[in-house]
């Protein structure tokens, strides 16, 4: 077996191979047959080969490196962790079906020229890759920003519409307030050393320090991840960008917001307080609820999906601060759990979003359209998209035996610990979290029976509907990869867990220990509580869905017979009869509506042309973007009054600014 | 008395450049202002000669080389052509009253000596005490600056300015090494062209070198 170092110059090679196939896309810019049949395959071989080179180096010691890059004597430090291999295992398995999908996506005329596609989207991974090897705040901060960059111009890629060109700038002035935030902390953290992530681990902060440099921590990961109230520019973005880059933000970008979480909370930090635990909690289940009750209003498939990313992210909070509640009070195996369900729903939320943005973009190429309203019936003419979609909504809408079901599971798990808390108010006020994120995971399948139903069953809502094509081989082999990830997650989380073991055992120094009673049967804490067989649920599953087969197959009748539907009554059933997404989100609008800030026009019953029209709005944006922009308006104004137009006024003012340091120097 | 006698007309020099400074602010002729300038230069070039000699440090005489070559030389040519080819010789008007000019000047320069102080006690060199005239020639260049209104002045205190820094390099630390001070000639030489194309720029957009038109390019 090979040492760690060479499985962190096996991730540098395919870094470096990466930035290679982004240059050879610039200098072929237009040539879009090199483009997606060599470079986008290559970088997919690529992601594979740090998957393996990630999933190797889990179960080894750590691996330090530092490069001769960077400004004089301040060289990038790089370090293999555990927790950094497991990122960059999520980042190589799903880029890889990203990138093959990617090859079969991109076409002539549509935005920015393939070549220059190929750079951006391959120098956003490497730098994702960059960011989770980095060792010292000045090497992370470089790769941080120029994924936040690279992202930036994959988003606005079709930058002749006026509204892509404004979620761009929404998402680019929220990753820099974010990173901004990261910046300062990095700053309280290093104490009087040096800025290596090495030194900021000796470093012990005064606990109120200690609780500054957390929260500044939370702002700015939780701008990237798209917590509650930094979320407005996911739903932008998402739906702007090229569906792989969609997925590839929602997939692995959010996930490096929440590694950095993970890495300052847990690794540089050398306490944890529990009521900082609390807060990500509160956080976490805000913005799961807030998600998954927006994206059930919704009636573009891209924005749906993008409130979802906010409800699974919410998730992942919850079991982080879950995690942090259970180290503070030393418990530690319990605290193992949550981090594994952390990390677990980390890698399957990046599955299964990703196959499902990916659905959406061949729908939207086969259509042409991303509003639910005017899609419907597509699993007759798009077979293959529809089937696979399938897989990642079922997973993603948590049902056994897919992948969503076994972290949501090890999460209420935990939940279902919290009793022993030595803290009467957590002990109450934890079961509430609890039920508030079982009405949440509930939600989601409701959304996802929305989206499902809405698009792909039922009779087409348009005309043009029945000339879509179906996917082309490169974007139907991306989608089986991802929907094949979701079904070998959900069917052996033993060995997922055995995995995740390696970063809880770095992190917390206790591993869940599940692989003890064998690859049959899930049991996170004892066989007593609770036990899962995902492979005897799958089989199950299989037999009764066989048997239900042949029943109807040859028993009830015999051969499938095609024949007009029962009318109901309705000699003339047309498409627009059906459900439609505003009809089926509607109890969730009635039930929830002091969330939204609603705008409805309804037609009197008399009225012979009845238009309806619904918009829902974010309170948040009027409450707290909009009053927040007011003042950043104001204030430029005032200091505009220094702008005269006058050369003699500014060379006054920098002859004033040199005056005055002379005397300060003095 | 072979030392003495080489600070003394450093000393002298740098009295001339002081006095040429305060000349170059009141001067109310681009034509004559041009003629100071080239004569600052004169007074640096022997400076630095005189400082060369009496340190023996071999490198300065080729940095004189450059700087009668650059600031006596070309500059003054370049200048001379420009204001022939942009047909403006006439009279430059200050922004505030000459006398006024001339009190903030003194103020500057006893600030300077001030600030420099401190500075010129550490320093071994030859040179120390001009530490403080060096740094009232760059303030005073700026003063020169900030109260023209028309574009060519700025550029020749802008040039001025320069002219302090070299003067301040030499006397502090006996010249920088010649890599550095071969970039800076560079440098002054190619804002110089830009410069100049500036000036043809500004004056077909605005008919005039007044450089309070341009206060119409605010964003309003």
């Amino acid at each position: 077996m090979p040492g760690p170092g060479s499985a962190l110059t096996l991730i540098l090679g395919v870094i470096l191979l990466w930035l290679l196939l982004g240059l050879a896309g610039v200098f072929f810019p237009r040539n879009l047959h090199l483009v997606s049949r060599v470079l986008f395959p290559v970088g997919a071989l690529g992601a594979l080969a740090l998957a393996a080179a990630a999933l190797n180096a889990l179960g080894q010691s750590t691996h330090s490196l530092i490069l001769p890059l960077g400004l004089p004597d301040l060289p990038f430090h790089l370090r293999l962790d555990p927790l950094s291999a497991f990122f960059l295992l999520l980042l190589g398995a799903v880029t890889a079906g990203i990138s093959v999908f990617a090859a079969g996506y991109f076409r002539k005329g549509e935005g920015t020229p393939p070549g220059l596609q190929c750079l951006y989207y391959h120098v956003f991974i490497a730098s994702m890759a960059l960011v989770l090897l980095a060792d010292d705040a000045y090497a992370f901060m470089v790769f941080w920003e120029t994924m936040a960059l690279s992202s930036y111009f994959l988003v606005t890629s079709d930058h002749t519409k006026p509204e892509i060109r404004r979620a761009g700038f929404l998402y680019l002035l929220i990753a820099h307030v974010g990173a901004i935030s990261i910046l300062l902390c990095f700053g309280l953290l290093h104490g009087s050393g040096d800025y290596t992530f090495d030194n900021m681990r000796s470093v012990q902060l005064a606990p109120f320090w200690a609780t500054v440099a957390f929260g500044l921590a939370l702002f700015g990961f939780g701008a990237k991840a798209g917590m509650l109230p930094l979320h407005v520019w996911l739903p932008e973005a998402h739906p702007a960008a090229p569906s792989p880059v969609s997925a590839l933000m929602s997939a692995v970008m959010l996930k490096t917001a929440i590694y950095g979480l993970l890495r300052v909370l847990f690794d540089l930090l050398h306490v944890q307080v529990w009521w900082w635990g609390v807060a990500i909690l509160v956080l976490g289940i805000a913005s799961a609820l807030y998600g998954v009750v927006f994206s059930a209003v919704q009636s573009d498939m891209k924005r749906l999906l993008a409130y979802s990313s906010i409800e699974n992210i919410g998730f992942i909070l919850v079991g982080m601060g879950l995690t942090v509640i259970f180290q503070s009070y030393g418990m530690h195996s319990l605290a193992a759990l949550a981090l594994t369900a952390t990390l677990y729903h980390c890698i399957n939320h990046a599955y299964f979003k990703s196959l499902l943005f990916l659905a959406t973009g061949s729908v939207l190429h086969a259509t042409h359209e991303r509003a639910l309203g005017k899609l419907g019936g597509l699993i007759h003419r798009m077979p293959w998209v529809a089937w696979l979609a399938l897989i990642g909504t079922l997973a993603i809408a948590g049902l056994p035996p897919l992948n969503g079901f076994v972290s949501e599971w090890l999460l209420l798990q935990a939940f279902l610990f919290t009793p022993n808390l030595p803290h009467p108010y957590l002990n109450m006020l934890v079961p509430v979290a609890a039920a508030a994120v079982a009405l949440a995971a509930a939600l989601a399948g409701y959304v996802m029976v929305k989206f499902y139903g809405v698009v792909f069953l039922g009779q087409p809502r348009e005309e043009h509907l029945a000339e879509a094509k179906d996917a082309g081989i490169w974007e139907r082999a991306g989608l089986i990869w991802l929907a094949a990830g979701c079904i070998a997650l959900g069917v052996a989380p033993v060995a997922v867990i055995g995995v995740i073991d390696s970063v809880t055992g770095h992190l917390l120094g206790r591993t869940l220990g599940a692989s003890a009673t064998g690859w049959m049967f899930l049991t996170p804490i004892s066989a007593g509580r609770a036990s899962y067989a995902p492979f005897l649920f799958l089989l199950v599953i299989l037999a009764v869905w066989l048997a239900t087969w042949l029943a109807v197959r040859y028993y009830y009748h015999a051969g499938v017979r095609r024949a007009p539907p029962w009318d109901c009554g309705f000699p003339a059933q047309t498409a627009r009869m059906q459900d439609s997404a505003e009809g089926f989100g509607q109890p969730i609008r009635q039930v929830f509506e002091p969330f939204f800030r609603m705008n409805r026009e309804l037609p009197t019953p008399f009225d012979a042309a009845p238009r309806y029209r619904v918009s829902v709005e974010d309170h948040l944006w009027y409450w707290l973007y909009l009053p927040l922009a007011k003042v950043t308006d104001a204030l430029t104004r005032v200091v505009t009054r220094l702008q005269r137009g006058r050369i003699s006024v500014y060379l006054m003012y920098s002859f004033a600014t040199l005056l005055v340091l002379l005397l300060f120097v003095q | 008395m072979h030392l003495p006698l080489a600070s003394q007309i450093i000393n002298l020099l740098a009295a001339i450049l002081l006095l040429l400074s305060f000349a170059m602010l009141t001067q109310r002729r681009i034509l004559s202002l041009i003629n100071l300038f080239a004569m600052q230069g004169l007074a640096l070039t022997l400076s630095t000669l005189v400082v060369a000699y009496s340190t023996g440090q071999h490198h300065l005489y080729y940095s004189a080389a450059l700087t009668f070559a650059l600031k006596v030389l070309i500059l003054p040519w370049v200048l001379h052509r420009l204001i022939r080819k942009l047909n403006v010789k006439w009279d430059v008007e200050t922004l505030i009253n000459i006398p006024a000019t001339m009190l903030v000047g003194i103020v500057l320069v006893i600030l300077a000596f001030n600030v420099a102080l401190p500075i010129s006690q550490l320093a071994g060199t030859i040179t120390k005490s001009t530490l403080g005239i060096a740094l009232a020639c760059v303030l005073l260049a700026f003063l020169t600056m900030i109260t023209r209104s028309k574009a060519v002045p700025q550029v020749i205190g802008f040039l001025a300015m320069e002219n302090g820094l070299f003067f301040a390099a030499t006397s502090a630390t006996y010249g920088m090494p010649m890599v550095v001070e071969f970039g800076i000639a560079l440098d002054v030489l190619v804002g110089m062209v830009i410069l100049g194309v500036f000036f043809f720029q500004i004056r077909e957009r605005f008919d005039s070198l007044d450089i309070s038109h341009l206060e119409k390019l605010k964003e309003e």
